[in-house]
């Protein structure tokens, strides 16, 4: 008994580290993602907004629900939702604590994608360069409107020579300049919220969180000692059906032939573990009878035999 | 027993893991393969799109075959889904569970090859670039090009050295276009991907728990009782081995005993154990004559008979040889090699 409750001990303190510690990692790998992500804005008018916040969305509604995919607790919360009545009510505020702190959980990664993106600035001025005021700056003055936006939606690519270099940098520097302000300001009103919401917490519904919290951590331990157990009386029932199958395979070679086993010349234990079965045809009539006609699942004749 | 317990315990909770594992390093694998594949577009009109194509979609249908390949179980479904019935019911439920759950391992390979091949653009700016639209991106007023010659130009888009088209198009504008494309589509495709594995995940609980818990239990329970019966014969086997072997030395040391007409020399009485051990063979000639034996004549494959006759030497005492059902094999060969 001491194992499984060092076994519990460890599915109870290391649920919560699992789950941090996946998060952790799907951040970290967005981060990697988008330095690995060769970022080439179109620089067509029509293409670069689509583009630019395409990449700005896209990626963090994936990282999202692969946040909700990879954690385990997201699967036993909708279990726990889903589930019949049946003889034990349903606790709304437990499903509610879990489905927070899932969701939680989920949005850290697309947050640091979108941070990433706006300090990195690539994809604001891509997105935005064609929606800048020319008059702003130098280089636009006697140019077609046509043209200025041909020009502006050039801004975010270095190669093109009609653009000439003050102008262009001009824009990418006013641009960037406002991404990584936003940037900047989200991660600001963040971090307070976080901080926030941490600290005026305990002010408010302790009691109801206490066994919000303790009923959570209940459902999930429930459920992998439902697994664990599974497993172990599935090995129990396997071990009964073979013995049980090596059992009436010996039988059946008592009765059709005439052999008596040897005795005393084998030693006691090995006697037992042959089962009876001692030549080459018998264990190849026992492996075919394996194949052609396993035994049914149901080892109650074990006892009565 | 306590030791098979815990082994197949870790087994049991960790194929799961263990199989995650396998696909973490697959996928792995498949982005290192593509970053040391040398892609290379052949750059000409007909053959752009083959090639481009074919990096796309052949790869990950090989990637998909290994994923099935790579996998335990699958041998574990066939021998359920072609076992005879006998005394034993087959679940389709079982057998769709096991085939769905190796299906949803394989695909994640296959479909990072994609993905990755997507986001990095080269293939299908090589399987595309004939297809760019030359009217509004580039400057279409080139009445002396025929179309056969502009699908030419084009063609060597993705080759920067030889291209020869930067009045018809720019290279730079052209290969922008298409990697955007490219990366839209990529991203899409993930996007695609995972909201799949969302969905297939998310509504099962909603829509069928009891029979997934039921598919889940058999399926296990087959995998356990197809080790365990595994463990069980190789035990069995470990002993038939040793039986056999055991009387093979007996029977060897007292015909030597018998044909040799002398008393075997008794032990010291305190060598104990070590004496037992050495099954009557004490010198070099004889053990050199039970290897040579042991290699030129093996016993039968048959325990029954302490009893049988064993060779001229042995004195037959007891009751008569019993004819067991099995056909007698050569029982008496090594005698001729003394």
């Amino acid at each position: 008994m001491d194992r499984f409750r060092m076994i519990f001990q460890y599915f109870q303190s290391n649920s919560e580290s699992v789950m941090n510690g996946i998060c952790g990692l799907l951040a970290l790998g967005s981060v990697k993602m988008y330095t690995s992500f060769d970022f080439s804005c179109p620089c067509l008018p029509q293409y670069n907004m689509a583009y630019g916040l395409g990449i700005m969305f896209i990626p963090p509604v994936i990282l999202f629900l692969c946040g909700l995919i990879l954690n385990r607790q997201s699967l036993v919360m909708l279990e726990e939702w889903r589930r019949p009545a049946g003889r034990r009510k349903k606790d709304l505020a437990v499903i509610r604590y879990m489905c927070s702190s899932i969701m939680q959980r989920a949005m850290v990664a697309p947050v640091v994608w979108i941070i990433v993106t706006l300090l990195d600035g690539k994809c604001l001025i891509c997105a935005f360069s064609g929606s800048v005021d020319p008059e702003k700056f130098v280089g636009f003055a006697n140019v077609s409107t046509v043209q200025v936006q041909q020009l502006l939606a050039k801004v975010p690519c270095r190669d093109d020579e009609l653009m000439r270099n003050t102008s262009r940098r001009a824009v990418s520097r006013y641009l960037r300049c406002w991404s990584q302000a936003l940037g900047w300001s989200i991660l600001l009103i963040l971090i307070i919220a976080a901080f926030l919401a941490r600290w005026l917490r305990p002010c408010f519904n302790q009691a109801t969180l206490l066994q919000a919290r303790h009923w959570s951590n209940y459902i999930d331990i429930e459920q992998k000692i439902f697994e664990e157990t599974c497993c172990e009386h599935s090995r129990l029932f396997a071990h009964k059906c073979i013995l049980h199958f090596f059992e009436s395979m010996r039988q059946e070679i008592k009765l059709h032939s005439f052999s008596l086993p040897g005795e005393g010349e084998e030693a006691e234990g090995e006697q037992d573990l042959l089962q009876g079965i001692t030549d080459q045809d018998q264990v190849n009539k026992l492996l075919k009878t394996w194949y052609y006609e396993k035994p049914p699942l149901d080892v109650s004749q074990a006892h009565q035999r | 027993m306590d030791k098979f317990r815990m082994i197949f315990q870790f087994f049991q909770s960790n194929q799961e893991s263990f199989m995650n594992g396998i696909c973490g390093i697959m996928a792995l694998a498949s982005t290192q393969m593509y970053s040391a594949f040398d892609f290379n577009c052949p750059c000409l009109p007909h053959y752009n799109l083959a090639y481009g194509l074919g990096i796309l979609l052949v790869p990950p249908f090989i990637l998909f075959l290994l994923g099935f390949v790579l996998n335990n179980n699958i041998s574990m479904l066939a021998e359920e889904w072609r076992r005879p019935q006998g005394q034993r019911g087959k679940d389709p439920s079982v057998l769709r569970y096991m085939f769905c759950s190796m299906a949803q391992r394989a695909m994640i390979t296959p479909a990072v090859w994609v993905s990755v091949t997507l986001l990095d653009g080269k293939c299908i700016t090589c399987a595309f670039c004939t297809s760019v639209p030359v009217e509004t991106l580039g400057n279409a007023s080139h009445p002396s090009l025929s179309q056969g010659e502009i699908q030419r130009v084009l063609a060597r888009i993705p080759c920067k050295e030889i291209y020869n088209g930067q009045q018809l198009i720019a290279n730079e504008v052209a290969v922008r276009y298409l990697r955007c494309i490219s990366q839209a589509l990529g991203w899409c495709f993930v996007l695609l991907m995972t909201t799949l594995a969302f969905l297939v995940r998310s509504l099962r609980p909603c829509f069928s728990q009891a029979a997934f818990l039921k598919s889940r239990y058999w399926s296990h329970y087959i995998d356990i009782e197809r080790k365990l019966f595994d463990e069980t014969c190789a035990e069995h086997a470990k002993s038939f081995a040793k039986v056999c072997i055991q009387q093979f030395f007996e029977a060897m040391s007292t015909d030597l005993v018998a044909a040799r007409c002398h008393l075997p020399r008794k032990a010291p009485a305190d060598a104990g154990e070590a004496a037992e051990k050495l099954l009557g063979i004490t010198d070099q000639g004889t053990m050199n004559m039970a290897l040579k034996s042991w290699h030129r004549c093996k016993p039968p494959l048959n325990l029954h008979p302490p009893a049988l006759p064993t060779g001229n030497g042995w004195a037959g005492e007891g009751q008569p040889p019993t004819h067991p059902s099995a056909p007698r094999k050569e029982t008496a060969a090594y005698y001729s090699c003394v």
